[in-house]
């Protein structure tokens, strides 16, 4: 009979003790599975979420973070936005078209309250969101209910599969987006529902996807006209080299809400003090209508004959850039950020959701490890406590078992295979509890909030906990074990302890 | 077979002076023999036992068992000799309660080099006649049945030598001659020689020999004391 059934059998024969000394160990293990797994799933659904495209432009003012949440996450206020003649860099022959694979426009400010209260992000965008740009790891967005709204219907709108659970809303139905974050500060037009997302596990599972011709043309979204105009300035020669502006560009606002100058031409050199000098137009000057760009692709008329937003009138809260390749990137990266444009940055989200996790998740990973390693030690002083415990009522048997030849050292193996049988046992129990939980918990998770939990995934730390286990119980079945090694025989088996 | 020179055994006092135990000059058992060993409670029989086991260091003397001389031997060697060559059947029978019979039978066998024979052990338990018991729990074993246990695990070993130690001590004289009987039997089939501590006077007159300790021991004899 093996060392390890005759410590089973012990075990057995305390059946509840080591019921509830394993069940305690199994409760510590599941903890820190659950906290394990959760981390995990966290970190990933940045990651996922900050994916299938290289950078994000958006306004000059705030930091990268906010950039992040509020394009990525959907979270926070949006920024203050990038006007619509940036976003045409990226497009159609612009500037930056050559390094662009695809440019998405993103307008934040709407929102929509679902059925149990909470506020839903109403994100316009055009059809390439959906068709041209993926999300995690090169997963294309596939529908689970109908298809991708068209540009030329200026009213229609796809959801995320959270957001059509926790409205209801289905291929057919209308919804009417409010104004504003988080409160309703007044309804907008109805936008029809084409498409339900199919589960993405990012956060445009939670939000609401609108033709970004129809937003523009909601109440308060138009910049007004005086807004919009733009009053040309011509540049000196060493202004225009020295600034790195050119024709078309625009030029940093001194103050929030102030009307842009665009740059309309720029001299060549004079040699005079006029190279140094930027010439404005005298207050009062209206922009001439013969001063609109007649290159310029024509924005799309919608279906219905509704007249699209004029460009002057427009603009976007961010910009997703899918680039050729990595390494244009890098170059818009350095050409938008190192130039004197500060109106507009150039956020890599995957970088700042790498500091995210590093900044902050790591350290309350840390904290919530350290807690529930506290707790499986509390649980192996369990397991000491109930061998211990147990050693007085047993030392006549490891007499006996003495008697009938084990040597000291045998008996000493016998109890620390008992306390690593029930540190593995618990060990198990708790790596199934733990998953088990995540399994029940995990569709509820994931239809409220879209965030995708693989149950029964496994992390490399979690292997760990194996090999951790027995050494642990190795050291905490020491002192029942050695109180076993000390068992005098001839002492006991006459009757004293 | 088992053979006991000049064993002196002592235990050191609170006060630091020895209290000598034993001192036998002699004692010898042939293979097969059959002996008691009778005494006085507390006259040192349990420690004797203890020591021919090798369970208990004795102070000096000579203790041989099949020609190998116990006294001086490591304390690991002791056990793995006590395990192949010496069965022991204990007063309250010792059996282990998490175990079935069967398994406390072979738990005999376990700390041996030899591997476990659980055709052995289940023969043995068919000998004793518990044939239909092997898969129970000493809880729901008789007295009678346990002690039959207890000696099948004693012999399961194929000892030299059986040691026990007041056997019939617990059981009702209706089934203490079951016991003996049980013993002598089996320790006759098994050839095993047998020495057996007892104060009792019925068991002892059925044995042809019967050694005095008090006859034996030199400490018993100069003090007369009860130690």
């Amino acid at each position: 009979m093996s060392f390890w059934k005759i410590a089973w059998r012990n075990l057995q024969q305390r059946a509840l003790a080591s019921t509830l000394t394993a069940f305690s160990m199994a409760l510590g293990v599941a903890l820190m599975i659950l906290v394990l797994v959760i981390h995990g799933v966290v970190v990933n659904q940045l990651t996922n979420d900050a994916q299938g495209y290289h950078v994000i432009v958006g306004g000059g003012k705030g930091s990268k973070f906010e950039v992040v949440l509020s394009t990525v996450f959907h979270l926070g206020t949006p920024l203050y936005p990038v006007s619509y003649s940036y976003y045409e860099k990226f497009v159609d022959g612009g500037e930056y078209a050559p390094y662009t694979e695809a440019a998405i426009p993103i307008c934040l400010g709407d929102s929509y309250e679902a059925n149990d209260g909470t506020r839903l992000r109403v994100v316009a965008t055009t059809p390439d969101m959906f068709s041209k740009i993926s999300y995690a790891a090169d997963k294309q967005y596939e529908f689970a209910e109908g298809e991708n709204f068209q540009r030329e219907n200026y009213y229609e709108a796809v959801l995320g599969s959270v957001a059509a659970y926790k409205t209801g809303l289905g291929v057919g139905d209308k919804f009417r987006p409010a104004h504003g974050i988080s409160s309703d500060q007044g309804d907008h037009d109805k936008f029809t529902v084409v498409g339900v997302l199919a589960p993405t596990g990012t956060a445009n599972d939670r939000a609401m996807f609108i033709n970004m011709e129809g937003f523009y043309l909601q109440e308060g979204h138009a910049l007004s006209a005086k807004t919009a105009v733009q009053r040309p300035v011509v540049l000196g020669s060493k202004v225009a080299s020295g600034s790195g502006l050119n024709v078309g560009d625009k030029l940093p606002s001194k103050a929030e809400g102030e009307a842009r100058s665009s740059v309309l031409a720029v001299l060549g050199p004079t040699g005079t003090s006029n190279d140094q000098l930027v010439f404005a137009p005298s207050e009062g000057y209206e922009l001439p209508k013969t001063a609109t760009s007649t290159t310029e692709k024509p924005l799309p008329l919608a279906a219905d004959g509704t007249k699209p937003l004029p460009r002057a009138q427009r603009e976007v809260t961010s910009i997703l850039v899918l680039c050729k390749s990595p390494f244009y990137a890098g170059e818009i990266d350095r050409q938008i950020n190192k130039g004197i444009d500060r109106t507009v940055q150039v956020v890599a989200p995957r970088g700042v959701v790498a500091q995210l996790a590093d900044g902050f998740l790591a350290p309350m990973r840390m904290i919530l490890l350290v807690l529930t390693i506290m707790i499986v030690v509390v649980a192996g002083i369990s397991i000491l406590v109930s061998i211990y415990n147990s050693m007085s009522e047993r030392s006549h048997d490891i007499a006996v078992m003495r008697a009938l030849g084990a040597k000291r050292s045998a008996v000493m193996l016998i109890v620390l295979f008992e306390s690593v049988l029930l540190a593995l046992l618990g060990g198990i129990a708790g790596m199934l509890l733990g998953h088990g939980i995540l399994a029940v918990a995990s569709p509820i998770v994931e239809r409220y909030t879209g965030v995708m939990v693989a149950p029964w995934q496994t992390s490399p730390e979690e292997w760990l906990l194996v090999p951790g286990l027995l050494v642990f119980a190795a050291l905490v079945g020491f002192l029942p074990a050695l109180t076993a090694y000390r068992t005098d025989v001839a002492k006991t088996l006459s009757g004293g302890r | 077979m088992l053979l006991l020179e000049d064993v002196r055994k002592s235990y050191a006092e609170p006060d630091g002076s020895r209290l000598d135990i034993l001192d036998v000059p002699r004692l010898a058992v042939d293979r097969g023999e059959q002996v008691v060993l009778r005494g006085r409670s507390g006259g040192g029989k349990t420690t004797l036992l203890n020591c021919i086991a090798g369970l208990t260091t004795v102070d000096s003397g000579r203790i041989e068992i099949n020609g190998r001389d116990l006294v001086g031997l490591p304390e690991a060697t002791r056990d793995r000799f006590r395990a192949q060559h010496i069965g022991f059947v204990f007063q309250t029978f010792n059996l282990l309660p998490a175990f079935t019979a069967l398994e406390n039978v072979l738990l005999g066998m376990t700390f041996t080099k030899q591997k476990a024979d659980p055709q052995r052990a289940a023969t043995l338990l068919e000998q004793v006649g518990l044939n239909h018991r092997l898969t129970h729990k000493p809880s729901s074993l008789s007295v009678g049945e346990q002690q039959r246990v207890a000696v099948a695990r004693a012999l399961v070993n194929r000892p030299v030598l059986l040691l026990a130690d007041e056997p019939t001590a617990n059981i009702d004289p209706a089934h203490q001659q079951q016991v003996v009987d049980l013993l002598r039997e089996s320790c006759q089939q098994e050839e095993v020689a047998l020495l057996l501590v007892t104060h009792t006077p019925e068991v002892a007159d059925q044995f042809e020999r019967v050694e005095e300790l008090e006859a034996i021991n030199r400490v018993s004899k100069s003090s007369g004391v009860v130690a």
